[in-house]
C-alpha cells in the first residue's frame, strides 16, 4: 500500500494480556489475552470501523489507541510520535489531538457540572483559555440552544447527553475522534439524528473517525473501512463494501448472517434460518 | 391447582363470536398515579399461538403495559380495565396478590431483558427451573421436579444440561444465563409468553438462536407471544402482527408485513424510516423523527405525537380514534397516504 499521506494512526503487533487475580499462593495468576498481535494503520480523514462482540477486545483496543492504557509489547504511534509505554505528561499533545465519546453518556457526564463546564474541561486539562463565544459555538455545532451551558446533564434527554459529549470532544480541535458505541443506548429515532451529526461534523471539521460498535449495519452507514475483531485478533479488515457483501473470514460471514435486517424479515427470513445461516457460516465456532 | 379461584366472572368465551378463546384479552387498559396517565385506552387480544410485537421508543409505555399484565405493578401506579386470561377465572386487574401468584409462572410468564438480575445468583439454575414447577405442584416432588429441569434446559439447548443444572448463574455467559430464563418461563406450558426485550443484552450471533428458541417453544405448546423490543427488524423476523406504540396509546396496529411497508400512523413511518440504515435522504443523510420522546406526563393533549409531526393541524387537539379497518387500526387524523 502505497499511501500519499502518513499514517495518523499506526498500530504495529500490539498484544494485551491482563492478570487474573491470584487463585492460588504458589502458582503464578493466569493471564487472559484481550489484544493479540494486531496491526493495522488509520488515515487521516479515514471514517474507521471497528466491529466486534463482547469479549472480542475492541474496547481494550481504543483505550490502547487514545494511551488510557498501555500494550504489554508492540507499539502504537500517533501523527509519528509513538504513544505506547509513555509517560502521562508526554502525552500532553495526545489529549488535545485525540478524543472520545463513550456510550453511556450519563456515566460520562459529570452529574454535579454544569453543561458549560463539562464541555470546556478538555481546555481547562490542557491550560487554554475558555472563551464563551467558543462554548457557544460547540453547542450551536451539535444542536444545542445557547442556554444548555447553564444547565446539568439530567435536565437532558439521552439524545441531548451524548450531543453534549460530542461538544465536549470537539472542544479542543481534535484531529481524530474516537466514538466508542455512541448511539447503542438511543432509541432508533434519537440514533439516526445522533449519527447523522457525526458524519457532518466529520466533514466540517475534517475529523478522522474511529467508530466502535457491534452492530454492522450502523458500522456500514457511517464508516468507509470496516475492521473486525474476534477473540483479541483482527479477523479481517477491509473496504466497508467488500467487508459486509463478501466476508472472507468465516467469523465475517457469520455476524453478517446473523444480523436481522427489515428487508430480509419482510422477504420472509425466519428466525430459524437466521441461526441455522448462523451455524452454517461457521459449524465450528458455534457455542453448542 | 384447585377450583377456589373462580371470580367473578362471564363465561369463557363470551361475546366472542369465532370458538377459539382468546388466550389473553386486554380491554381498556388504563395505567397511571392519581394524577398522570401513563397509559391509556389499550386494548388488544392474543389468539393462541398467536405472535404479537409490541414496538416503540423508551418512555412509551411498553414495558408498563407488560407489568401490567403480570400485576406487577408498583404500588402507587394503579390500572383499570380489564385483562382476561383463558382458563383463569378472574380479571388480571383489581386481582389480589394472592391470585397472581397461581398465574404467574403458570398460565402466564415471562422473559426479562437482563438475565443476570431475572436469575437467584445463590441457587444452582436446575433448582431454579424445578422451583417453579414444585410451585405450581406440576411436579408431584423434588426429584421428578429436577429430572423436568434438566429436560427443560436439554430443550433450550444448553450444552451438557446435566452439568449445566449444577451451574450458577455467574458460571454462565449472557446468552446461556437467557436461555435458563426461557426455560423457567416455559417449563409449565404457559398459555402467555411475555418478552421483553430478552435479546437485546446479547451479542447477535448469540441472538439469532435465541430468537430461534423462543419461536420453537411457543410453537410447540401453542402459547401466545407478545414481545416487546424497540428493533424493528427483530419483531419483524419473530411476530405476525404488531402493536405500535407512542406516549401510552396504541397508535397503529396489524400485521406486520402490511404495517411494514404501508404504515398508516407517521410515527410508525417515521420508525421505519429512521431505522433502515440503507435508506438516505439526497444528502446521503438518515432520516430522523424530529425531537424526542417526551417525558411521562409531558406529552400533549389530543394526538400524543402532533408536536413531532409533520402533518398535525388544529384537529389533532382532539385525540384521534383508533380506526379499525380489517385487521388494521390506526389512530390518527391525516394518515400516511396508501400508495395506489
Amino acid at each position: 500500500m502505497s499511501q500519499p499521506s502518513p499514517p495518523i494512526l499506526s498500530v504495529r503487533d500490539v498484544h494485551r494480556r491482563y492478570r487474573r487475580a491470584r487463585t492460588s499462593l504458589f502458582k503464578p495468576p493466569s493471564e487472559v489475552p484481550a489484544v493479540r498481535g494486531v496491526s493495522f494503520d488509520i488515515q487521516p480523514g479515514q471514517r474507521f470501523g471497528l466491529v466486534g462482540e463482547s469479549g472480542s477486545g475492541k474496547s481494550t483496543l481504543i483505550r490502547l489507541l487514545a494511551a488510557l492504557d498501555h500494550p504489554t509489547s508492540g507499539s502504537i504511534e500517533f501523527e509519528g510520535h509513538r504513544i505506547s509505554g509513555q509517560p502521562e505528561r508526554r502525552l500532553g499533545f495526545l489529549r488535545e489531538r485525540l478524543q472520545v465519546v463513550f456510550q453511556d453518556p450519563m456515566g460520562s457526564l459529570d452529574p454535579r457540572m454544569r453543561v458549560r463546564d463539562i464541555i470546556a474541561e478538555p481546555l481547562v486539562a490542557a491550560r487554554k483559555p475558555t472563551p464563551p463565544d467558543r462554548i457557544r459555538e460547540l453547542l450551536t455545532a451539535v444542536g444545542l440552544p445557547d442556554d444548555a451551558g447553564d444547565r446539568y446533564p439530567h435536565q437532558f434527554s439521552g439524545g441531548q447527553r451524548q450531543r453534549i459529549s460530542i461538544a465536549r470532544a470537539l472542544s479542543t480541535r481534535p484531529s481524530v475522534v474516537v466514538a466508542d458505541e455512541p448511539v447503542s443506548a438511543l432509541d432508533v429515532s434519537v440514533r439516526a439524528q445522533i449519527l447523522n451529526l457525526l458524519a457532518d461534523l466529520a466533514d466540517e471539521y475534517s475529523l478522522t473517525l474511529v467508530f466502535v460498535s457491534h452492530d454492522l449495519s450502523v458500522v456500514r452507514h457511517v464508516c468507509d473501512t470496516i475492521a473486525v475483531m474476534h477473540h483479541g485478533e483482527l479477523v479481517e479488515m477491509g473496504a466497508t463494501t467488500d467487508v459486509y457483501d463478501n466476508p472472507q473470514h468465516s467469523y465475517t460471514r457469520r455476524l453478517v448472517a446473523a444480523v436481522p435486517t427489515l428487508r430480509r424479515a419482510l422477504a420472509g427470513v425466519s428466525a430459524a434460518e437466521l441461526a441455522r445461516a448462523v451455524t452454517a457460516a461457521d459449524p465450528e465456532e458455534d457455542e453448542q | 391447582m384447585n377450583n377456589q379461584i373462580a371470580g367473578p366472572s362471564t363465561p369463557p368465551g363470551a361475546g366472542i363470536p369465532d370458538a377459539a378463546e382468546p388466550a389473553l384479552r386486554v380491554r381498556d387498559l388504563r395505567v397511571g398515579t392519581d394524577n398522570l396517565d401513563l397509559i391509556t385506552d389499550v386494548s388488544f387480544t392474543l389468539a393462541p399461538g398467536e405472535r404479537v410485537g409490541l414496538i416503540g421508543e423508551s418512555g412509551s409505555g411498553k414495558s408498563l403495559t407488560a407489568l401490567a399484565l403480570l400485576g406487577l405493578l408498583p404500588e402507587e401506579v394503579k390500572a383499570s380495565g380489564s385483562i382476561r386470561l383463558s382458563e383463569v377465572g378472574f380479571d388480571v386487574v383489581g386481582a389480589s396478590e394472592r391470585q397472581m401468584s397461581k398465574v404467574r409462572g403458570d398460565r402466564m410468564a415471562m422473559v426479562f431483558q437482563e438475565p443476570m438480575t431475572a436469575l437467584n445468583p445463590v441457587m444452582q439454575v436446575g433448582d431454579q427451573v424445578a422451583e417453579i414447577m414444585l410451585l405450581h405442584r406440576r411436579q408431584p416432588d423434588r426429584r421428578a421436579a429436577r429430572r423436568a429441569a434438566v429436560e427443560m434446559l436439554a430443550k433450550v439447548r444448553l450444552p451438557d444440561p446435566e452439568g449445566a443444572a449444577r451451574a450458577y448463574p455467574h458460571q454462565l455467559s449472557g446468552g446461556q444465563r437467557q436461555r435458563v430464563v426461557l426455560a423457567i418461563a416455559l417449563a409449565n406450558d404457559p398459555a402467555v409468553l411475555l418478552c421483553d426485550e430478552p435479546t437485546t443484552a446479547l451479542d447477535v450471533t448469540v441472538q439469532a438462536h435465541m430468537l430461534d428458541l423462543i419461536l420453537t417453544g411457543v410453537a410447540e405448546r401453542d402459547s401466545a407471544l407478545l414481545f416487546i423490543t424497540h428493533d424493528l427488524a427483530v419483531v419483524a423476523t419473530v411476530c405476525e402482527r404488531v402493536l405500535v406504540m407512542y406516549g401510552g396509546r396504541i397508535v397503529e396496529s396489524g400485521p406486520i408485513d402490511e404495517v411494514f411497508t404501508r404504515p398508516r400512523h407517521p410515527y410508525t413511518r417515521g420508525l421505519l424510516d429512521a431505522s433502515d440504515m440503507d435508506a438516505v435522504d439526497g444528502r446521503g443523510r438518515l432520516h430522523t423523527i424530529p425531537g424526542t420522546v417526551p417525558a411521562a406526563g409531558r406529552f400533549p393533549d389530543g394526538c400524543v405525537f402532533r408536536n413531532r409531526c409533520a402533518h398535525a393541524t388544529q384537529q389533532c387537539v382532539q385525540v384521534p380514534p383508533l380506526e379499525h379497518k380489517g385487521a388494521r387500526a390506526h389512530a390518527c387524523w391525516h394518515p400516511v397516504e396508501e400508495p395506489t
